[in-house]
């Protein structure tokens, strides 16, 4: 998404020059005075002290915040290959010439995509007992990304189906193949391309979702932060840890951000990937 | 059945709940998301950055993370505040970015020629974008916007984990008084797909309503 900006207001002049410095000025103060604040809180309750930031240097402490974002990194890496999978599937029953496959499938997409994300978590993990099932934390949170996010993905690779031209079937079809066919061999191909940047930002919100695991349990990189945190030999160093835990976070979704954009900017270049503006699905 | 009429009470409170905590922050987010959209299409660099930079930063941190410093540290750090104020904060704060993107998109949805022609009338940016292009921008941001609305309502579930008035923590007083969790949770689950339906079916009314041909 690129705004017009240079499109709402005109090369300013000498009177909108100093109003934009004005503006500026005002806009650099009040950006100052909010961090000028946070950093004296900080400091004031003793959040910038040396025994809080201590635990940067124990080993014990470093392995347990590596053991959280490892756990992070399998619940990411297991949920996103399973919602691939699931969105392929869901997408491909959507797409069905049965009535029947389709009518189920749509079901099941508005059905996982209306139910939040941390009640699906709930119900593996704290339900399902009741019912004589349990289920591991981890399972219970791959189960919940799986589910979600499939549903998601479904509907990014229907979009992207369905954007292909429709000449290009046609023309699969004229030449006698059949419908699985024109899927793999012509569809699927040209649709990927166009949607694989949509495909990564949903992925960006998946890596997020992990960190829900923290509301039943799973030991991810927030539990471990609230864990070190609440530990009061170290100080309790709640907020410095979850700043820590903060830049970590930022850290890897915006290396798959900016995965998601070279994609973008790519594809873009390439004149032989379909020029569809396929909505990005990063509302979540 | 009788996991929901034995809890009814608490079902309505609960759900009451999450619905004042969506409709505080919608608004609240609305708000702020459209003030970003302006900043970061404004002509003074400060402003532009400032944006860019909260967008980049709260998109990429995850709303547990946010929400788990406004439950767990903003006390320490600040004063006092009750939690239902601080998840609004959380969740205002978090989705206002998604709220500015998406009405930085339906900017640059409205053709040049718009804005063009304000400012051949001599209109500044503040007027152009207030009465030219923000008014022709709200059709096709419509739909988006309800998607991120539909999210936060989603979201209000994750206050839930840190604190028990809202819909979320349903299953919590259920299982006190000895019921189903099984079953108290599908009923939240229900509850949220007839909130959740709603919305949809207006976010594609609307779509159809107001989808100009430009």
């Amino acid at each position: 998404m690129s705004a017009p900006t240079a499109v709402l207001f005109d090369v300013p002049g000498p009177r909108a020059r100093a109003r934009n410095t004005v503006a500026g000025a005002v806009t650099l103060a009040v950006v100052l005075a909010l961090l000028g604040v946070l950093v004296w809180r900080l400091a004031a309750t003793g959040q910038l002290d040396a025994r809080v930031w201590e635990w940067v240097l124990y080993e014990n402490v470093q392995l347990a915040i590596l053991d959280g974002l490892i756990k992070t990194l399998q619940a990411f890496a297991t949920g996103a290959v399973l919602a691939l999978a699931l969105g392929a599937l869901l997408a491909l029953g959507r797409l069905s010439d049965h009535r029947p496959l389709r009518s189920v499938c749509s079901t099941v997409v508005e059905l996982f995509r209306a139910v939040p994300l941390v009640v699906l978590m709930f119900l593996f993990y704290y339900g399902l007992p009741s019912a004589g099932i349990n289920v591991s934390t981890f399972v219970a949170v791959v189960l919940g990304l799986m589910l979600y996010n499939g549903a998601v993905l479904a509907e990014v690779f229907r979009a992207g189906v369905l954007a292909v031209p429709r000449g290009q079937s046609e023309a699969a079809y004229a030449l006698g193949m059949r419908k699985s066919g024109v899927m793999r061999f012509v569809l699927l191909p040209q649709a990927v391309r166009s949607m694989l940047p949509s495909i990564v930002s949903q992925l960006v919100v998946l890596l997020k979702d992990t960190a829900l695991g923290f509301l039943i349990t799973y030991p991810e990189l927030l539990f471990q932060a609230q864990f070190l945190g609440s530990n009061a030999a170290l100080g309790s160093p709640l907020i410095p840890v979850a700043l820590v835990v903060a830049v970590i976070y930022i850290t890897l979704c915006l290396l798959l951000s900016a995965l998601a954009n070279w994609l973008e900017r790519r594809s873009r270049r390439n004149p032989a990937v379909i020029a569809v503006a396929i909505e990005r699905p990063d509302d979540a | 059945m009788d996991v929901l009429f034995g809890n009814l009470g608490e079902f309505l409170t609960r759900f009451g709940g999450t619905i004042g905590l969506f409709v505080c922050s919608a608004i609240a987010s609305l708000i702020l998301g459209v003030i970003l959209a302006a900043m970061r299409v404004s002509p003074v660099p400060a402003m532009r950055a400032t944006g860019t930079v909260y967008v980049t930063l709260l998109r990429n941190t995850p709303l547990t993370l946010v929400l788990f410093f406004f439950a767990l540290g903003f006390t320490k750090l600040f004063f006092y505040l009750p939690f239902f104020l601080l998840a609004v904060i959380g969740l205002s704060l978090y989705t206002a970015a998604f709220v500015c993107e998406t009405v930085r998109g339906g900017i640059s949805t409205v053709s040049e020629g718009q804005a063009e022609a304000a400012r051949a009338l001599g209109f500044g940016f503040t007027q152009t974008l207030t009465l030219v292009v923000l008014p022709q921008a709200v059709r096709s941001v419509m739909p988006p916007l309800t998607s991120v609305q539909i999210a936060l309502l989603k979201n209000t579930t994750v206050a839930a984990g840190f604190s028990v008035f809202e819909a979320g923590g349903f299953y919590r007083a259920v299982n006190e008084r000895g019921g189903s969790t099984l079953v108290a949770l599908l009923w939240v689950a229900l509850g949220f797909i007839v909130l959740v339906i709603p919305l949809t079916v207006l976010q594609r009314r609307l779509e159809k309503r107001w989808s100009v041909a430009r």
